[in-house]
This record gives structure tokens, C-alpha cells and sequence, in this order.
């Protein structure tokens, strides 16, 4: 195999950095007054990535189970913070929902994949195990955010049609039904999109590195495979689970909607 | 006198948020045949009082029985279906009228039923509309024909007691007339197991839909002799 040419040179790194003024020129010509958010984005894409390198050549040369449980947790952490941070409609708790969303479902398929499906051995050879919760997370990230933010949007705007389906004798179920079915589908759509386009518009992140690294395309495809089932399931999971936890805070036993417990997020530029 | 249908013993809510009280401990005995009419300021705990008759908010304190029995948790979707609230702003489904009126059969309160196409007809026609008015989408309906179907949705479905939450206060003198009459229509029907209550502004169609009075005023319910006057029915601080 020939790496050589793998190697980035610094002055490789530093015309493609250049070509973020790209979308500097973009900002200022339509003034859309974002350089400033622009020049911080790419500082910390330079800043974070150069950090994780270091942490992980560390963690990767130690190899002891509680270091890499320690960065999974870390990386589950804000993920989960992360998750709950959109919409324009949150309610006390949300913050929590999505942390036990993202952690749950993400860290059950890792251990799946980890155990049963890819089989490591050990499991916690970091190499294998931070990348791989690292895609599942970031998916499971994106599902469960979709997924809390059309629910509590739903149940928002039509509070009044919720309302009428408990007036009608509609189960607090029955009356969650809709606005969860659409919240869901809003949470499984991205993986499905991903699904449906992978081989032919993208080449996903995993089957590209491992490529990039020499490997035969046939190899790196499964490993694409298994990786794409996986976030499927973490996602789908999480985007359930999610709209699950925002059912048991709005709706109380004796069938009534609690719909003061949503609220208008204060505007935030 | 027959035994009450509804009954609630001091029944009081607060704001879960603040704990200020959105209704003092309120008493109220409806029996077959009576129709309540509730007046008062806007903001008052008019439909505090409704919402927490229908149990769609949860009451902090006090008694609620219906027919003399306390309701169950597990019992709310079955008194709601008894028990029926119908608010200001009819919630209707996209689809058309008769897409609104099968909607209720699909859920498991109401699966031993079926939708009957005819006895809808019939109310219809009582109120001068052709069945082709079935097939009508819900958002091409005038404010009227919205509280119609609101109203028609319930009433196929047989309560007992009808909360109504101002539901003409939005409509024409004629549209007005007609959800008064088909209420009208529904609680002779059946004399024996029918009441209302009815929150309005106007003291004209209290008298014309109530047989007991009551204001409403800084979250306290009070039952006055008779119909009130204009300025009872909706000036703050007037005394009874």
C-alpha cells in the first residue's frame, strides 16, 4: 500500500483554509453580515479537530477501557446537549429528554455493533470504538432534534385540534397520535434520504476513510453497510424514544394535555 | 326533583406556573332539563370553569361527580364523550365536512358505533342544508358552517351535557339562530337526560337559551335570580 501520498503537507492545509474566504466574499457581496460567525466556524473547525487529533493519538496509545468509556461519555454529553438546543418551542426538561434519547439509543447500537455485529476484541480498542459511537451519535444527534423539534412545534400549533380529539373521547394516545407519527417521520426521513442516495450521490464518511486509507473498496463497503444499519436503528431509536419522553410531559394520566408545560424559546441571535 | 347529572363540590384551580387562583372553590348542581347560561367579563374564569368541567385541565381541589360517581382516570375519555365541550374555535381536521363527522368512529371510545349518514342528513336538513354540504372541504366553510359541523360532530355522538364556550360569539344573527335552534332541537329531544351550559356575552340570548343564571366575576361563580341585564352580563364589579 502507498501512504505516502496521504500525508497532508501544512501548506496543503493552508490553501484549502484560503478557500474559505469563498464564502466570505459570498457573505460580504450579499451582505449577509455572517462573516464574523463565519471566521469563528472555521477557527473552531481548525481549533476542535487539531484538539481531538491530539486527544486521540494519546488515547489511542494508552488503550485502557476507562479512557476510551471516558471520551464516549464526553462525546455523548454534547451530543445530548446539542439535541435539544433547536426549535422554536422547548419545555422544562427537554435538555434531559435528549440526553437520555441520544445516550440510550446510540450507546445500545454502538454496543451491538461492537459486540455482535463487528466483534472487536476487545471492545474498547479505541480506533474502532470512538469513530463508530462517533457516526451513530452524530446521526442519532440530528434525528432526536428533528424529531423534539417537530413535536413540541406540533403540539403547539395545534393544540386546538389535540384539544378537540380529547373532547371527542380521544384517548391521550389517540390525541398524541398524529403529531407523533409526523414528529417521527421528520426524525427517520435524513437516514432514509441517506439510505436511499449512498453509493450513487455520496460516499459516506467510513467507506471514504477507509479508501483514503488503502483499503480494497469491496472491504469498505460492508464496513459502510453495517455502519449504515446501524445509524438507522440509533436514530430511529432515538427519534421514538424522544417523542416518547415529550408524551409522558404533556399529556398527564387523567387525559388532559398539558400544554403549559410548552413554551416560545426566547429568541436567541 | 330528578337526581343531578353533573355535580361539583368546591372545585378550584390555580395556575400551575404562578399558583394565582384561576377559580375559587366553586358549587354547582345541573339536572336534566336545566340550561345553565354563564355571563361575566371577558377574563373572568368563564372558561376556566368550562375546561374544568369537561376535565380538560386538571382541577387542584373539590368534587366532580357525574350521575353520582366520581370519574376515574381511566374514565375521562368516556365522560368527555358524555359530557361534551365545544369551544370558541371549532378544531376541525383538513378533508371535508363528512371526513369531520366520520373522524369521532375511528376512535376506540366510540368503535362499538357507526357513522349514520342518514340521521346526519336529517340534522342537516334541519338546519336548510343539502347533504351535498358532506362533501364540502372544512377550509372552504364559513364561520357558521365551521360551528355547525363543530357542533354536529358532537351531537351525532349522543352527550348528555353540552359545556358550549361561546360558540356564536363569532357568527351572524342568522348563523347564531341556528346553532340555538339545533341545540334547541337536541336537548327536547330528550328532555329527560339533556342540560346545557352556555357562556355568552349577550344577555338577549341568555334569555333565549336559559332556564338558570349565573355570573362569573374575578374567578367566582354566583347564581343570580334571574336573567341579567345588559350591564350584569358583562361590567366587572356590578353586584347582582
Amino acid at each position: 500500500m502507498n501512504a505516502s501520498h496521504l500525508e497532508l503537507p501544512w501548506s496543503s492545509l493552508a490553501v484549502a483554509a484560503a478557500l474559505i474566504l469563498i464564502n466570505g466574499v459570498i457573505s460580504v457581496v450579499l451582505r449577509l453580515g455572517l462573516e464574523g460567525k463565519l471566521a469563528m466556524a472555521a477557527l473552531r473547525t481548525i481549533v476542535q479537530l487539531l484538539l481531538i487529533g491530539q486527544i486521540l493519538e494519546w488515547v489511542f496509545a494508552v488503550e485502557r477501557w476507562y479512557v476510551v468509556l471516558a471520551i464516549l461519555s464526553a462525546m455523548t454529553l454534547i451530543a445530548g446537549r446539542a439535541a435539544a438546543g433547536r426549535g422554536a418551542v422547548s419545555y422544562r426538561g427537554m435538555g434531559l429528554d435528549a440526553m437520555i434519547s441520544v445516550f440510550a439509543s446510540s450507546w445500545l447500537i454502538t454496543a451491538l455493533g461492537l459486540f455482535a455485529v463487528i466483534r472487536f476484541d476487545p471492545w474498547y480498542q479505541a480506533q474502532f470504538a470512538i469513530p463508530i459511537l462517533g457516526i451513530i451519535l452524530g446521526n442519532t444527534l440530528t434525528g432526536v432534534s428533528l424529531g423534539l423539534e417537530r413535536i413540541t412545534e406540533e403540539l403547539s400549533v395545534r393544540r386546538a385540534q389535540v384539544e378537540t380529539l380529547l373532547c371527542l373521547g380521544a384517548s391521550r394516545w389517540e390525541a398524541f397520535r398524529l403529531p407523533a407519527q409526523q414528529a417521527v417521520k421528520a426524525g427517520i426521513m435524513p437516514v432514509i434520504n441517506a439510505m436511499t442516495v449512498v453509493g450513487v450521490v455520496s460516499l459516506p464518511g467510513t467507506m471514504t476513510g477507509l479508501v483514503l486509507a488503502g483499503q480494497p473498496p469491496e472491504h469498505a463497503i460492508r464496513y459502510q453497510i453495517v455502519i449504515m444499519f446501524l445509524i438507522a436503528a440509533a436514530s430511529g431509536l432515538g427519534t421514538v424514544s424522544a417523542v416518547l419522553l415529550v408524551y409522558r410531559r404533556t399529556f398527564s394520566r387523567e387525559h388532559c394535555f398539558l400544554y403549559r408545560q410548552l413554551e416560545e424559546r426566547k429568541a436567541e441571535d | 326533583m330528578s337526581v343531578a347529572i353533573l355535580s361539583v363540590e368546591n372545585i378550584e384551580r390555580r395556575d400551575p406556573v404562578s399558583g394565582t387562583v384561576l377559580l375559587h372553590p366553586t358549587n354547582l348542581q345541573l339536572r336534566a332539563g336545566e340550561h345553565a347560561v354563564v355571563m361575566g367579563p371577558s377574563g373572568s374564569g368563564k372558561s376556566v370553569l368550562m375546561r374544568s368541567l369537561a376535565l380538560l385541565d386538571a382541577i387542584d381541589g373539590g368534587d366532580l361527580r357525574f350521575l353520582g360517581q366520581p370519574v376515574a382516570a381511566s374514565g375521562v375519555p368516556a365522560y368527555r364523550c358524555r359530557v361534551a365541550y365545544i369551544a370558541q374555535q371549532p378544531g376541525l381536521f383538513p378533508g371535508t365536512v363528512e371526513d369531520n363527522l366520520r373522524f369521532p368512529y375511528t376512535l376506540r371510545e366510540h368503535r362499538q358505533r357507526r357513522f349514520d349518514p342518514d340521521a346526519v342528513v336529517l340534522l342537516l336538513e334541519a338546519t336548510g342544508r343539502r347533504a351535498s354540504f358532506l362533501g364540502k372541504a372544512t377550509r372552504d366553510l364559513s364561520g357558521g358552517e365551521a360551528e355547525l359541523l363543530n357542533l354536529l360532530r358532537v351531537l351525532q355522538l349522543d352527550p348528555t351535557i353540552l359545556l358550549l364556550d361561546e360558540p356564536t360569539s363569532a357568527l351572524d344573527a342568522a348563523a347564531t339562530a341556528m346553532v340555538e335552534s339545533l341545540v334547541g332541537r337536541w336537548a327536547r329531544r330528550k328532555p329527560a337526560e339533556a342540560a346545557t351550559i352556555w357562556v355568552t356575552h349577550d344577555p338577549a340570548q341568555a334569555r333565549r337559551v336559559g332556564n338558570r343564571f349565573f355570573r362569573m366575576d374575578g374567578s367566582r361563580l354566583e347564581e343570580l335570580a334571574g336573567p341579567p341585564t345588559a350591564a350584569e352580563a358583562s361590567m366587572p364589579g356590578v353586584v347582582a
